[in-house]
């Protein structure tokens, strides 16, 4: 099997057979990414560009790691020392990069859509790796290999996803992802922090954290953005806290050996109290490692697919 | 110079006529219509099987000129706008600078002279560089020419401003048209807030952004006694809210454009910047409530809205990508395909948003083939099939959703003051 795509752009987009077949490959990445010496030749000849818009540590770092681990050539552009800076268009830049070999191009940008007009004037493969309030396709398939690895499958799991969802592409992501593998998705927040006719997605939506917790297999915080408090969508991060914060009685709502999941970075706290966080429930520092063997997967996926199509 | 028109179907709400007419003109004049008209010498245009209407009225679009002529100029514009059967256009003052002021309405009129193939009639500003602060100076804009006076593009957001621009311009008879939309709940949104702005994680904008402003705009309409015109309504609430403003006696009027009678927002599908336009494309039950209100009256005027865009505009993220589309060569076929043919609207229901009310609201002297006027007529193929292709476009900007639709409605004639500047479908 191959992926259909040349490009990664979201999970709205892929198929189950699809998703299952990349997390079934992130697998075997991660059993070269847990051995002693991390080299393994699938990507040897292949060129790898980071090209983000917006700050990140893990992801790009991720990223970074899961190429060299795989004997890319990787390079990454910081776009605040770059042409970009000069008022270069995301197009041109694109081609530029594209006209200097690269296999696989890896886009986080503010903007929803960003990754599919570069994909769409690229000869490269394009991994979206977090755009605007879109999709973040690579952290949602790492938190269901989280998942799958812990629970065996999602099939018939009760997955609660807490927090500002209408600014979340991670909810978004996983929303399309976790429903497609047979999960329910069960999501609360401030209602102003809720987009319209999510319910539509085949999500259930309350406004009331404890209803979305009840009989949970797994729990997912989002992080709250301390701008969007500014903006005036919710009072205040205390106020936050009081109704949707997820503490130890909250969670006893959940089923007893619900896995306590956060695509970080946390607002210790907020969110989370420190001794959830903590707590052996929590595979928030999974998550980060097997985030390095999904994005080793989709590498090697996206590279060794036969391109015989070309674009323009 | 004479011009006989044979064996055309008329439709003319005017004079009541609908009915196979001959129409003869004699230099430029409509001076004769009835049954088996013979000249001996001059030009005969055969139009049997075909639809003779008063050349269209366009209220509302954009002809980039001065300021962006890369997207449009009042050259192409009006070749354009011949080429989809308009005869007459109002263009709207976001040009750079700003038609606020004699000298830019003089230019449009001039250049349009000079240039223009139909007739054009430049809108004034309501403010000042259409700033919103203060009133432009509106009796030298209607001296100078202009037809009404409008900051389409934005809205004004002073209610004081817009009543005083009410008050001000009853004085000069120049028609209010306002486009209405409240900054503050649009909040920089780039598509209708809804289930597609929710899929595809892009900032909404509410329908109730703009029917707060229509709300008010009838309000303040009710208040002063002075007629409004609602820009481009898209939404239920708005055509209701007019409805029940037209039957409380509020002198309100208003347009709609094609795509919001034929797209809904599922278009922006994809980040498709083609379909990204403000009013946003709404929902299929705003598209519904539109063609309502377009069938019992509520809706008086079906506008292009004709906005051209570079394509170096629209190429871009969806969240940078201008707004609008062009019009001219899709609006009629649109109104034939999706109003006329499913039995919404009958053809003289047609003419009289696309040329009537139109004129009526501009206060010029268009829209009919009465004996005496200048012959803007137009002259199509209500039946004729064909497919959409925007590199066939006269306009510079080939910004439209609408490429690849098989639309019924071929325009084979626009004539302007008796000259025909399409003939056979070929711009001349």
């Amino acid at each position: 099997m191959t992926l259909k795509s040349k490009d990664l752009l979201g999970l709205k987009d892929l198929t189950a057979e699809e998703i299952q077949y990349i997390l079934n490959t992130a697998k075997t990445m991660k059993v070269i990414l847990l051995s002693k010496n991390k080299k393994a030749p699938h990507l040897q000849g292949k060129s790898i560009i980071t090209l983000f818009y917006e700050n990140s540590t893990r992801t790009r770092l991720s990223f970074e790691l899961a190429s060299k681990y795989l004997s890319a050539s990787a390079a990454n552009i910081s776009v605040a020392s770059s042409s970009v800076a000069k008022g270069e268009t995301l197009i041109d830049t694109g081609k530029t990069i594209d006209m200097m070999g690269a296999d696989v191009i890896i886009i986080r940008h503010s903007m929803s859509g960003a990754p599919h007009l570069l994909a769409k004037n690229v000869n490269a493969s394009v991994i979206n790796a977090g755009d605007g309030m879109n999709e973040h396709p690579t952290q949602a398939l790492l938190d269901m290999f989280t998942i799958i690895e812990k629970k065996g499958s999602l099939k018939g799991l009760k997955v609660a996803i807490i927090g500002d969802i209408y600014h979340s592409r991670v909810a978004r992501s996983n929303i399309w992802g976790m429903t497609k593998l047979g999960a329910e998705v069960s999501v609360a927040g401030p209602s102003t922090l809720i987009p319209p006719e999510l319910d539509k997605t085949g999500v259930k939506v309350f406004t009331t954290v404890q209803e979305a917790l009840i009989d949970a297999d797994v729990v997912m915080g989002l992080r709250i953005q301390k701008e969007r408090q500014k903006s005036g969508l919710f009072p205040s991060l205390r106020e936050y806290s009081r109704f949707f914060g997820l503490d130890e009685k909250r969670l006893k709502l959940a089923k007893e050996d619900a896995l306590i999941l956060h695509p970080g970075p946390v607002n210790r706290g907020v969110e989370l109290p420190s001794s959830v966080i903590d707590s052996d429930r929590s595979f928030i520092n999974e998550q980060v490692t097997n985030g390095v063997a999904v994005r080793m997967a989709l590498l090697y996926l996206l590279t060794r697919r036969d391109s015989g199509e070309s674009i323009n | 110079m004479r011009v006989l028109i044979k064996g055309g179907h008329v439709v003319d709400t005017k004079t009541n006529t609908n009915e196979v007419k001959d129409i003869l003109i004699e230099d430029g004049i409509i001076t004769e219509t009835g049954k088996d008209i013979e000249i001996s010498n001059g030009d005969i245009i055969y139009a049997e099987g075909k639809l003779v209407l008063p050349g269209l009225v366009d209220a509302h679009c954009h002809l980039r000129d001065p300021g962006f002529e890369y997207k449009e100029d009042i050259e192409t514009g009006t070749m354009s706008a011949a080429m989809g059967g308009f005869t007459s256009i109002a263009c709207m003052p976001n040009t750079d600078p700003v038609c606020d002021n004699e000298t830019i309405v003089k230019y449009i009129i001039n250049k349009a002279k000079q240039e223009g193939v139909v007739n054009v009639y430049p809108i004034g500003a309501i403010s000042k560089g259409q700033k919103g602060e203060e009133l432009s100076e509106i009796g030298e804009l209607k001296f100078a020419g202009a037809v009404a006076i409008s900051d389409d593009g934005r809205p004004v957001k002073s209610s004081a401003l817009m009543k005083r621009a009410l008050e001000y311009s009853a004085m000069f008879d120049i028609a209010v048209i306002s486009h209405c939309e409240d900054l503050d709940i649009a909040d920089g949104g780039v598509m209708n807030e809804g289930y597609w702005s929710t899929v595809m994680g892009l900032k909404g904008i509410p329908s109730a952004a703009e029917e707060i402003m229509v709300a008010r705009d009838i309000i303040l309409s009710e208040y002063t006694k002075v007629p409004i015109h609602i820009a481009h309504v898209s939404t239920e609430l708005s055509v209701d809210l007019i409805r029940n403003a037209k039957k409380r006696g509020v002198k309100v009027t208003c347009e709609t454009c094609p795509h919001y009678f034929v797209l809904t927002d599922e278009a922006c599908k994809d980040f498709n910047t083609l379909a990204k336009v403000n009013p946003p494309l709404r929902t299929r039950r705003d598209v519904e409530a539109v063609i309502e209100g377009l069938k019992d009256g509520t809706i008086d005027i079906i506008a292009t809205d004709h906005a051209p865009h570079h394509n170096d505009e629209k190429n871009v993220e969806f969240n940078l990508a201008a707004n609008g589309m062009v019009g001219f060569e899709t609006a009629l076929p649109l109104a034939i395909t999706y109003l006329v043919k499913p039995g919404h609207l009958t053809i003289g229901q047609l003419v009289e948003k696309m040329c009537v009310n139109p004129s009526k609201l501009l206060g010029i002297n268009k829209g009919t083939l009465e004996i005496g006027r200048s012959a803007d007529i137009t002259i199509i193929d209500i039946n004729e099939e064909f497919v959409v292709d925007v590199s066939n476009f006269k306009s510079k900007s080939k910004n439209s959703p609408f490429n690849g639709f098989k639309l019924n409605g071929s325009v084979y004639y626009t004539l302007v003051g008796g000259n025909a500047v399409v003939r056979e479908k070929v711009l001349l």
